[in-house]
């Protein structure tokens, strides 16, 4: 089974504002994208699961227009307050990496 | 029809961009050049300390190649958010570079300086009249969060920026400005629709950002009536589709409501195509006027003074048992704290342990995966004043050095050290207390203009 690492073209993280933090994951390809959106994987109780946030607070949206998902996530820590880890927040997007997402077709 | 052509420099101003990129994107007549000076994205210290965060001297070169081809070409040049973080000194160090270069060039133009720093008798008045509303769920704003802020921006829209042109600035340094506003301040004031206008600064304010490979360099970017086209004048990039999308879901909580002053872009049925292998067309961007302008106001507190240190570990034994001896630690740290006498509540440790979850703390879900063969540790102590900051750091590194541990081999010390001095004393450290709104019945009234001719 393909994880987002093998088949998508961008998996990335970034501040929205100094008390969020947005994860995105975009591909290449409309079909694939598709296909990705209709295994139905990826929602914001993924992401709740995979941060430990509660899934009221993850504002998910996939984005057929740029074959994309976002999720923006409260972060743990106001960037640059004590004990902040990533004041640009770029450095959160790797449990997402290894999601699985059960393609039909074995070759996807 | 109706055509403007733009030209962004770079993603910040100072970060750099290739000349020969600069030159091309002239040939193509763009109506203005500009770049953006920065945004709350380094963090709270900027803000704050009033100083910026690229070196002097990368924002002079920048400045100097933007004034000159400006000048050359007779187009404005436009500064967003000046000095990083668009207070009062931030913009006057910009123009203090903007008129050592002209003497140094022999530049001579009118200048607009466009405030943003918001004082507290207004802001309490905003505050008294119902005007304010908190974002990302933080208290409603009051008296008491207004008097404690060391400084208070607010983000103009384009409405300050169109005033400046139509009064004949040529170079325009705007205090913090929302990224897109200095381009579609242009746009609009050409007679472009908002729409159009709006996302054209989206895709501006980061210089290259959507093309491909992603470096900072300059990115051209024409709007016409329903649609933009991307094209980076550097022949070595290109904007891609994939490119151009994986930049419009750039730092922003919604990929498809894009919350500005005045209104709200709607992307959520946008176009994206390929025109060459190297120029993107967007089009169906959607604008809806919001019926109360808002200004996003953000401010900084003073938290207390920072101290710091670095060190790691290579001895397998103490890996083993890296979370007890932590949690000891932090227990020896108070106890010899308040033997020295520093009071229990006045100051704050943090140890962020790299190889374990130094970069996602709570979040990282591999924390326990393995052992690695080394930790590094950064430990942070926050205190009212840097002396106390610095005595429980001081403190916190010799019991992270010296403390015995259970089958502890190597007892001349626990941790390396790679500098000396060990401590190193960060300053003030300030926090984000201010992240609302502000309506006002007047855009432009809490952005002052000075002019000056240079």
């Amino acid at each position: 089974m393909p994880r987002i690492r093998d088949i998508a073209q961008v998996c990335k993280s970034k501040n929205a504002g100094p008390f969020h933090v947005t994860i995105d994951v975009l591909f290449e390809d409309p079909a694939l994208y598709a296909r990705v959106k209709a295994t139905g994987v990826l929602n914001a109780a993924l992401f709740a699961r995979l941060y430990g946030v509660a899934e009221e607070d993850v504002q998910f949206s996939p984005y057929d227009a740029a074959s994309a998902f976002k999720a923006t996530l409260p972060r743990l820590v106001p960037a640059g307050d004590v004990g902040d880890t990533d004041v640009y927040g770029a450095q959160q997007h790797a449990p997402l990496l290894e999601v699985d997402i059960p393609l039909n077709d074995p070759a996807g | 029809m109706t055509e403007v052509r733009m030209l962004s420099t770079s993603g910040i101003l100072g970060y750099g961009f290739s000349e020969e990129a600069l030159r091309i994107g002239m040939e193509a007549a763009p109506h203005v050049i500009g770049a953006d000076g920065g945004s709350t994205d380094p963090g709270p210290h900027y803000l704050g300390s009033g100083t910026g965060f690229c070196a002097r001297l990368s924002v002079k070169r920048d400045l100097r190649l933007m004034l000159l081809a400006a000048m050359a070409a007779r187009i404005p040049c436009i500064i967003g958010t000046a000095g990083g973080a668009g207070g009062e000194p931030h913009l006057q160090d910009t123009a203090a570079l903007v008129r050592e270069i002209a003497r140094e060039e022999g530049l001579t133009f009118r200048m607009a300086l466009i405030h943003a720093e918001q004082d507290a008798a207004t802001l309490k008045a905003a505050v008294a009249a119902g005007r304010t509303k908190a974002l990302a769920k933080l208290p409603p704003l009051d008296d008491a969060t207004i008097d404690r802020a060391v400084r208070v921006v607010g983000m103009m829209g384009p409405e300050p920026i169109i005033r400046a042109l139509d009064a004949g600035a040529q170079v325009i340094l705007c205090g913090r400005s929302s990224d897109p506003a200095q381009w579609a301040a242009v746009a609009i004031r050409a007679g472009l629709p908002p729409a159009p206008s709006w996302y054209a600064g989206k895709m501006l304010e980061c210089g290259a950002e959507p093309a491909v490979p992603k470096e900072p360099d300059c990115l051209l970017v024409t709007v016409r009536d329903d649609h933009v086209v991307c094209e980076p004048p550097n022949p070595v990039r290109r904007c891609t589709p994939l490119s151009v999308s994986n930049f419009a879901l750039h730092e922003n909580a919604s990929p498809i409501r894009h919350v500005e002053p005045g209104g709200i872009l709607d992307t959520a049925d946008i176009s994206i195509d390929a025109v060459t292998d190297r120029a993107v067309r967007v089009g169906g961007m959607r604008w809806t006027s919001s019926p109360t302008y808002t200004v996003k106001l953000e401010g900084v507190e003073l938290n207390g003074h920072r101290t710091m240190t670095v060190c790691g570990t290579r001895d397998p034994v103490l890996i083993g048992q890296i979370d007890s001896y932590l949690a000891a630690h932090r227990d020896r740290v108070a106890a010899r704290a308040a033997a020295i006498g520093v009071r229990a509540g006045s100051w704050r440790l943090a140890v962020r342990t790299y190889g374990r979850d130094g970069v996602m703390a709570d979040w990282e879900p591999e924390r326990d995966a393995g052992s690695p063969h080394e930790l590094g540790f950064v430990l942070e102590v926050v205190a009212a004043d840097q002396e106390t900051a610095n005595t429980v750091l001081a403190v916190a590194r010799t019991s992270l050095l010296h403390a015995d541990f259970p089958g502890r081999l190597c007892k001349e010390g626990n941790m390396a050290f790679p500098f000396s001095p060990s401590d190193i004393p960060l300053g003030p450290h300030y926090r984000f207390s201010i992240f609302h709104t502000m309506a006002v019945d007047d855009p432009c009234a809490p952005f002052p203009i000075e002019y000056e001719t240079v």
